[in-house]
Formats: C-alpha cells, structure tokens, sequence
C-alpha cells in the first residue's frame, strides 16, 4: 500500500510538470503581447521595453520557466500582473466560493442522480423506468448555461424565491448548485441504476428476500449500500469536469470564484493568474482521481491495487 | 473494403439499420438530426430574411426586439435581425463543427489508440502518459485559453475543440486494441505468418469499427455543447457568423425582457445534442453485444 501510494504520489507530481511546462509553452508563444496590456496604448517603445525586462519577459522562454518553477516549490506563484497582487492570495481568496458551490454542485448531483437512479432500478422496464432515463439523457445533454440562465429566469426572475446571482447566503447557492450538478446526475442516475440492478440480481439478495426480510429492508440494508459506495468513489474522477462547469456557471451568476477569476485573466492576458488557476485545477483533478483509485478497493475488495 | 471486413469475422452486425429503427428514442433522435441537416442546408432557401441583415421593421418604436409569432416567427434579436434564420443559419455552425472538430479528434484518438495499444513498447508508454497528463487539464480551461489566444474563427474553434476532445477516444480505442492484439485469432494469424500491417488492417482496425461509430455518434454531442460553450463565452465562433451559443452570448443582458432570445437557440443547442446522444446510446446497444440488458 506504502509503495503503490508513493508510487502514484510521484507519477501526480508529474503529470502537475508536465501540466505545467504545457500552459507555459502556451502561454508563451501566445501572440497577445501582455506588456502592451500592461503599460497601455500610449506607452513608449522604452517604457515597454523597461516593464518586459522587469518581469524578466525578455529572458529565454526556459529560463522563465525554471524560475517559475523554483518560485512554485516554495509556494510562490508570482504575482499578477495588472492587479500587482500575489497569485497565491488572489487564488486563496477566490478558492472558498468555488469549493462551496463544487460542494453544492456535488451534492445536487448526488442527491438528484442517485435516488433517481434507484427509482428507475426498482420500478425497471416501467414506464417510470423508461421517463426517467429519456430525462437523464435531457440533462446530460443540457448546456450547463442555458440551465443556469432557465433557473435565473424562471425561478428569480419570475417567482422571486431566490436572488438574481451574487453571492453570500445559503438562497444564492441553490441556483448554482443546481446549474452545476444537473449534467452530472444524468450520468449518476444512469449509473446507479445499472448498478443497483446488477445487484438486485444477486444472490445474496434472493437468500436475503427467502430469509423472510420485508422487500424494503433487503433494499434499503443490503442492494443499497452494495450499489452506491462503488459509484460515490467516482466523484473524484468528476473534478475535472467540475472545474470546467465552473467558469461557466460562475459567469452566469456573477459567482466570485476562481472559474471568474481565470475567466477575466484571460481575457486581460494576465498569465500568472491563467497559470495558477490552471496549475490549482489540475492539482484538483490528479489528487481527485487518485483519492478514486485509492479509496475503490477499500470499497470493493475485489478490485486490487495495481 | 466491404469484402475485407466480411472476410475479417463481420465486426458490424447485419441488420443494424433496421434494429435501430425499431427504438423509437433512436428514430426521435434521427428525425431531429435530419430536421437540422435539412435545416442547415436548405437555410438559404427557408430563411425569410438574411441572417445578418438588421431589419427596419425588426425593432418596435422603443427600439425593443419583436417577440415570437405574427411577422417573425421566432422574434427577433437586439439588432432587429430575424432569429429564425440566425437559427437556421446557425445550425450550419454547429453541424460544421460538430462534425469537423469531432472527427479530427476521432482521427487523433484513433491514430495515438491504435499506436500506444499495437506498437506497445516505449511509443506506447510515452503516448499513454501524454493522454494521462491531458486528463489532468482543466479541458474547458484549456480550450478558452486557446480560443482566446488564437483569434477565433470556425475552423480555430474547430481545431481547439479537436485537440480537447481526442482523450477520451485515445483511452477507449487503446483499451480495445490491446485486448483485440491479445486475442487467439490474432495470435493464428501470426503463427500463418500475417505481418503486423496486415493484422492491423486487416482484424484490428475493422474490429474497432463499431466502437469508433459509437464514440463518434456520442462525441458530436459533446462537441455540439462545448462549442456552444465557448461561443456563449465569446471565445467560440464570432458574431456576426451566426451560431447558437453565441446568439444567446449577444443577448443575454436582455433576457429577462426577451427570454426567447435565450431560450430558443437554448432549446436548439439541447434537442440536437440529446438527439446525437440518443441515436449513439441507440447504437451502442445494437453494435456491441456485451453491453446489451444493461441499458
């Protein structure tokens, strides 16, 4: 277990290089000048040529990196360069909003996918069954904007249960929350479903069910837990689609968190902020798949760690 | 080639036309797919109106877009200009680069698949830790960063969605080769003393057919959402080119007055990637047997 976990530990920290040495070679052969963004229109040729040698942007592309590099390990990620504020900071103040809506989002797939999943299983080749599954494939085939912005409109605008995006109690994270996870709970209602049927087909179910157990019991005690854990285990291969989902659904409720945060980075060329949120994302994803490999055995003994 | 896939064991059933049609959720999905071909073809000839030309009559006194019904059918946008043909023109977006960029990321996926899982080796290890490492990239992230880089134009968008996407065939394709190369009727083939071209034209490849139909089907709807995506970032496809992420991308700080500004091209973007996803679900079941009474 020791080996297998440092094993996998070093082939994370990889995969984070390489993520890394990536988006800086994108980010360097980029053909918008970001000491143009910085210094304005009206600057002079030296005055450019000043700030490009202060951000040491007209050193060697390698050298930048393996200055970027040696500032990473010790918790630097430089500073933005038109806020003139840490990345780090930046990033540490946008991270609690968008870990509270990933929260949301997961949860609002879980609950969502999940019970549907079971629905459909137990009442199989119904017509519930067959409504519920034509309504999984609706949401996973639903931009997650378009849901965002039907929520906005049906639910702020029109009823006025909740607020029009914006940030800070509990009502403001329901949209949100929804917007992220629906695309999510078609895949888990699809999945829960196949899985708790795969289960009711066992054996132990049938001894369970002639032991004399109520057919709610047997569910609820023994195809229940057998189903759901091997599925949970799988959210952490989803943080990479979060991650997506969350620049989205950020924009369109005026969410302050790091989707946002790239996303006007981006748009002003502002490479250390791109750089750090994608470099927090991919740190995201790896430890999200590798919490999945690890904790699947502990789940399932018959899969072994490899 | 038909003969040399008859020869190759018949990896595509016969039949599947026809099985596929007997499930009405696949006929739906067909039915919509044709109606936004036909769409998309005939727009020059549907379109009442150029998609891009701003009507004097498309706006009321106050200046405000037309709501559906009466004149325009769909109502029209901010700028007066039909949303029915902005529609139809539209679907030409989405279908080009649904299309475009979902094969161009089948073709790399197939490609490092095929490689990683024939070859083995250190081509394959290499090639299997590069798909591993683009797993880690925030994909919708990556694909703005690019978007936004390169100035986009519908071919770029094409290209930046291609090179997000071909992952997930990579991973899928590798899995079956390997399980295809180890199989005993390649290994009969070998001892007959078939060369590796051969066994790779002639059992690998056809025997990855279905899969790749499949992935293919599957992945037009994934492409159809990230595009719209991107154009609702404004990084896709740029107006004044019409397509359905970014109609609602000029009009969403209307939307509460206009909401069929959002919400048509909204339900457009929905019905067609539901449709690719029904027919590919559809053709998963029919084409591969192992996988059938699950669904």
């Amino acid at each position: 277990m020791a080996a297998y976990l440092f094993r996998r530990l070093v082939q994370s920290a990889l995969i984070l290089l390489g993520v890394s040495f990536i988006t800086f070679v994108l980010l360097y052969v980029l053909p918008a000048d970001p000491v143009r963004q910085i210094a304005g229109r009206s600057a002079t040729q030296q005055t450019v040529e000043n700030i490009r040698h202060q951000l040491g942007l007209d050193q060697p592309m390698l050298v930048q990196y393996a200055r970027y590099l040696s500032g990473l390990v010790q918790g630097d990620m430089g500073r933005s360069y038109l806020q003139k504020t840490e990345v780090a900071s930046l990033i540490a103040a946008r991270l609690p909003a968008s870990l509270l809506l990933m929260a949301g989002g997961i949860a609002c797939e879980l609950v969502i996918g999940l019970s549907l999943g079971v629905i459909a299983a137990l009442w199989r080749g119904r017509a519930l069954d067959q409504g519920l599954m034509v309504t999984s494939f609706v949401a996973v085939s639903a931009p997650q904007f378009v849901v965002g912005l039907l929520l906005l409109y049906v639910f702020a605008v029109q009823l006025g249960w909740f607020p029009i995006g914006g940030y800070g109690t509990f009502a403001h994270l329901v949209l949100p929350s929804i917007a992220l996870g629906i695309m999510g709970s078609g895949w888990y209602s699809r999945m829960m479903r196949s899985a708790m049927v795969e289960v009711l087909r066992q054996d132990y179910i049938r001894t369970a069910r002639a032991k004399g157990l109520t057919r709610a019991r047997v569910i609820l005690r023994h195809a229940l837990p057998n189903a759901i854990l091997p599925i949970i285990a799988m959210i952490g291969i989803d943080i990479g689609i979060f991650m997506g989902g969350m620049v989205v659904v950020e924009s369109v409720f005026g969410w302050p968190g790091i989707g946002q945060l790239a996303w006007q980075a981006i748009q002003r060329v502002d490479i250390p902020i791109i750089m750090g949120v994608t470099l927090v994302s991919a740190t995201a994803i790896v430890l999200g798949n590798l919490l999945a490999d690890i904790v699947t055995p502990f789940i399932d003994p018959r899969i072994k760690l490899r | 080639m038909a003969d040399a896939t008859a020869q190759a064991g018949r990896p595509v059933p016969e039949g599947v036309l026809a099985r596929l049609l007997r499930r009405k959720l696949a006929l739906f999905g067909f039915a919509v797919i044709l109606l936004v071909v036909g769409g998309a073809v005939l727009a020059p000839w549907i379109a009442p109106y150029a998609p891009d030309e701003q009507l004097f009559e498309g706006l009321t006194i106050e200046g405000a877009p037309m709501a559906p019904g009466g004149q325009f059918l769909m109502g029209t946008d901010l700028l007066g200009r039909d949303l029915f043909s902005r529609i139809l023109y539209g679907a030409r977006t989405s279908l080009i680069i649904g299309v475009v960029a979902n094969g161009v990321a089948l073709v790399i996926g197939t490609l490092v698949g095929v490689t990683a899982g024939f070859v083995r080796g250190w081509t394959g290890a290499v090639l299997m830790r590069f798909t591993d490492l683009m797993m880690a990239f925030p994909a919708l992230l990556l694909a703005i960063c690019l978007a936004a880089i390169f100035q986009p134009s519908l071919w770029i968008v094409a290209m930046v969605i291609a090179l997000v996407n071909w992952v997930q065939t990579a991973r899928v394709i590798y899995t079956e080769t390997t399980s295809l190369a180890e199989r005993e009727f390649i290994a009969a083939e070998r001892t007959l003393g078939a060369g590796p071209v051969r066994i790779l034209f002639r059992h690998i490849l056809p025997h990855l057919v279905p899969t790749l139909i499949v992935w293919g089907t599957l992945g037009i709807s994934v492409t159809v959402l990230l595009e719209a995506t991107l154009s609702y970032l404004g990084v896709g496809v740029q107006p004044p080119t019409p397509s359905w992420g970014n109609i609602i991308f000029e009009n969403q700080t209307y939307f509460q007055a206009a909401p069929w500004l959002v919400f048509i091209p909204g339900a457009a973007i929905l019905m067609l990637a539901l449709a690719f996803n029904l027919v590919g679900d559809a053709l998963r079941d029919v084409l591969d047997p192992t996988q059938r009474g699950q669904g």
